[in-house]
C-alpha cells in the first residue's frame, strides 16, 4: 500500500545480478536493464524499419527516414553542414535518451521489481552525457582551432575595454553548460514522473475511503490522463531539447569566435 | 502544493523506504549506472554508426540520386523531342521554300517561252509583211512596165491611124517615157 503510493519508489534502483570490479560496485541493475533495452530497441527497431530498404518506403521505413532527416536537419539548422561529421553521435545522443524517456513513460514494465523506470531521472546519468557533450566540443574544438577555440570567450566585435566584464560571463556561461544540460533533462523527467505519482496515489487513497471517494478519485484520474499526455510530450521535447543544446554546442566548437 | 505534503505523509508510513537517500542522489549505484551507460551507449554509437544509420542515409541517397536520374532523363527527353519538333518545322519550311522555288521557275520557263513564241510570231509577220511589200512592189512595177509597153503600142498605133507615120515601137516608147517626164 505504501509501496503503491510512494511517489519516490519508482526511482530506486535495484541490482539484480551483483558485479564488481577493484571494489566499484558495476551490479546489473533495473537502471542498467533499462539501458540495455533502449538499446536494444533503437537498434533492432531501426534494422527493422530499414531491412526491405525499398525504394518507395512503407510505414517503418518511413519513421526512420524521418527520424534520420529530422536530426539531420536539425544538425544543418544549427551548426551548418560541418556539423554533419558529429551526425551519428547526435542521432545516439537523441534516441538513446527519447528511447529511456519513453520507456519510463510504462507505468508497469517486464523488468525485474515489475515497476517503470526512466534512466534519465538519474542526475549521475544525464550529467554524464553532459560531460560527454562538454568533451567533445572541447576536445574537438582544441584539437581543430588549437588556442584560437578560447576566441569562444571573446566575442568579435566588441571595443576592448568590454572584454573585462564579457570573458568572465562567456566562461562562466560555458562552464555552466553541462550542469544545465544535465540538470534540465534530469529535473523534468524527475518532477514529471513524481506528479504523475502523485495524482496516481490520490486515487488510491481516495478509493480506499469508500464510495463517495471513488467518485472523488475521478478528478485526480482525469489529472493523471492528462499529465501523462503532457509526459509524453516533454519526453519528446526534453530529448529534443538535449540534443538540439548539444548542436549548438558542437557549433561552437565547429566555428569559434561567432 | 500538495505533492510535499503527501509525499512525507507516505514517507512517514513507508518506513523502511523512505529511509535511504532520495534515489537520484543515492551515491550507491553511481559507479554501475556510469558503467553501463557508457557500455550502452558505446554499443549503441557504434552500432547505429557502423550498420544502421549508413543503411538509412544510403536509401534517401539513393532515392535522391533515382529520382534526380529520372529527371535528367526526363529533361535528356524533352530536349529530343524538342529537336524532333524543330527538325519537322524546318523540314516543312524547306519543303515550303522549295515548292515555292518550283514554282517560281515553272512561272520563269512559262515566262520565257511565251515570250520566246511572242518573238517568234512577231519575226515571222515581220517577214510575211515584207514579203506581201515586196511583191506589191513587183507587181506594180510590172504593171507600170505594162503600163508603158501599153502606152507605146498605143501611141504606135494611134501615130499610125493619124498621121500615117511608122513609128518603131522603140521610138515610141522613147517618146511615151519623154512624155512622162
Amino acid at each position: 500500500m505504501a509501496d503503491a503510493t510512494n511517489p519516490i519508489k519508482q526511482f530506486e534502483i535495484h541490482p539484480i545480478a551483483d558485479f564488481s570490479i577493484g571494489g566499484w560496485n558495476l551490479s546489473f541493475t533495473n537502471s542498467s536493464f533499462f539501458m540495455v533495452t533502449s538499446v536494444v530497441l533503437v537498434a533492432g527497431l531501426l534494422s527493422l524499419a530499414m531491412s526491405k530498404r525499398a525504394l518507395v518506403p512503407g510505414r517503418s521505413q518511413s519513421v526512420a527516414e524521418l527520424l534520420y532527416e529530422f536530426v539531420a536537419g536539425m544538425i544543418r539548422s544549427t551548426a551548418g553542414d560541418a556539423g554533419l561529421k558529429f551526425f551519428p553521435f547526435v542521432f545516439t545522443l537523441f534516441a538513446f535518451i527519447l528511447m529511456g524517456n519513453m520507456l519510463g513513460m510504462f507505468p508497469y514494465f517486464p523488468a525485474p521489481g515489475f515497476h517503470g523506470f526512466t534512466f534519465t531521472s538519474h542526475i549521475i546519468v544525464t550529467f554524464a552525457l553532459a560531460l560527454v557533450v562538454m568533451a567533445i566540443v572541447i576536445g574537438y574544438g582544441v584539437f581543430k582551432h588549437g588556442l584560437k577555440f578560447f576566441s569562444l570567450f571573446f566575442p568579435s566585435g566588441v571595443p576592448w575595454p568590454l572584454y573585462i566584464l564579457l570573458t568572465p560571463i562567456e566562461i562562466i556561461s560555458f562552464l555552466s553548460r553541462p550542469v544545465t544540460l544535465g540538470v534540465r533533462l534530469f529535473a523534468n523527467m524527475l518532477a514529471g514522473h513524481i506528479l504523475l505519482k502523485v495524482f496516481a496515489g490520490f486515487i488510491i487513497m481516495l478509493g480506499s475511503v469508500g464510495a463517495l471517494g471513488v467518485l472523488g478519485a475521478v478528478a485526480p484520474l482525469i489529472m493523471v490522463v492528462a499529465l501523462t499526455a503532457l509526459e509524453f510530450l516533454v519526453a519528446f521535447l526534453q530529448a529534443y531539447v538535449f540534443a538540439v543544446l548539444t548542436c549548438i554546442y558542437l557549433s561552437d566548437a565547429l566555428h569559434p569566435g561567432h | 502544493m500538495l505533492a510535499p505534503e503527501s509525499h512525507s505523509e507516505y514517507a512517514e508510513g513507508a518506513g523502511h523506504a523512505a529511509e535511504a537517500a532520495f534515489p537520484p542522489f543515492d551515491p550507491t549505484y553511481f559507479a554501475s549506472q556510469l558503467f553501463w551507460l557508457a557500455i550502452s551507449f558505446i554499443v549503441l554509437y557504434v552500432l547505429l554508426s557502423r550498420f544502421v544509420l549508413p543503411r538509412i542515409g544510403g536509401a534517401i541517397e539513393e532515392r535522391r540520386d533515382r529520382i534526380a536520374d529520372d529527371l535528367d532523363t526526363a529533361a535528356q527527353l524533352k530536349a529530343q523531342a524538342d529537336e524532333t519538333v524543330r527538325a519537322y518545322e524546318k523540314s516543312l519550311a524547306d519543303a515550303r521554300a522549295k515548292a515555292h522555288s518550283v514554282a517560281a521557275e515553272a512561272k520563269a520557263a512559262a515566262d520565257a517561252e511565251i515570250a520566246d513564241a511572242i518573238r517568234k510570231a512577231d519575226a515571222e509577220l515581220e517577214a510575211q509583211m515584207a514579203e506581201s511589200e515586196d511583191r506589191i512592189r513587183a507587181s506594180r512595177d510590172a504593171a507600170l512596165g505594162e503600163v508603158r509597153t501599153i502606152a507605146a503600142g498605143a501611141a504606135v498605133v494611134a501615130v499610125e491611124h493619124l498621121a500615117g507615120l511608122e513609128v518603131s515601137e522603140s521610138d515610141a516608147a522613147k517618146a511615151v517615157d519623154a512624155a512622162k517626164e
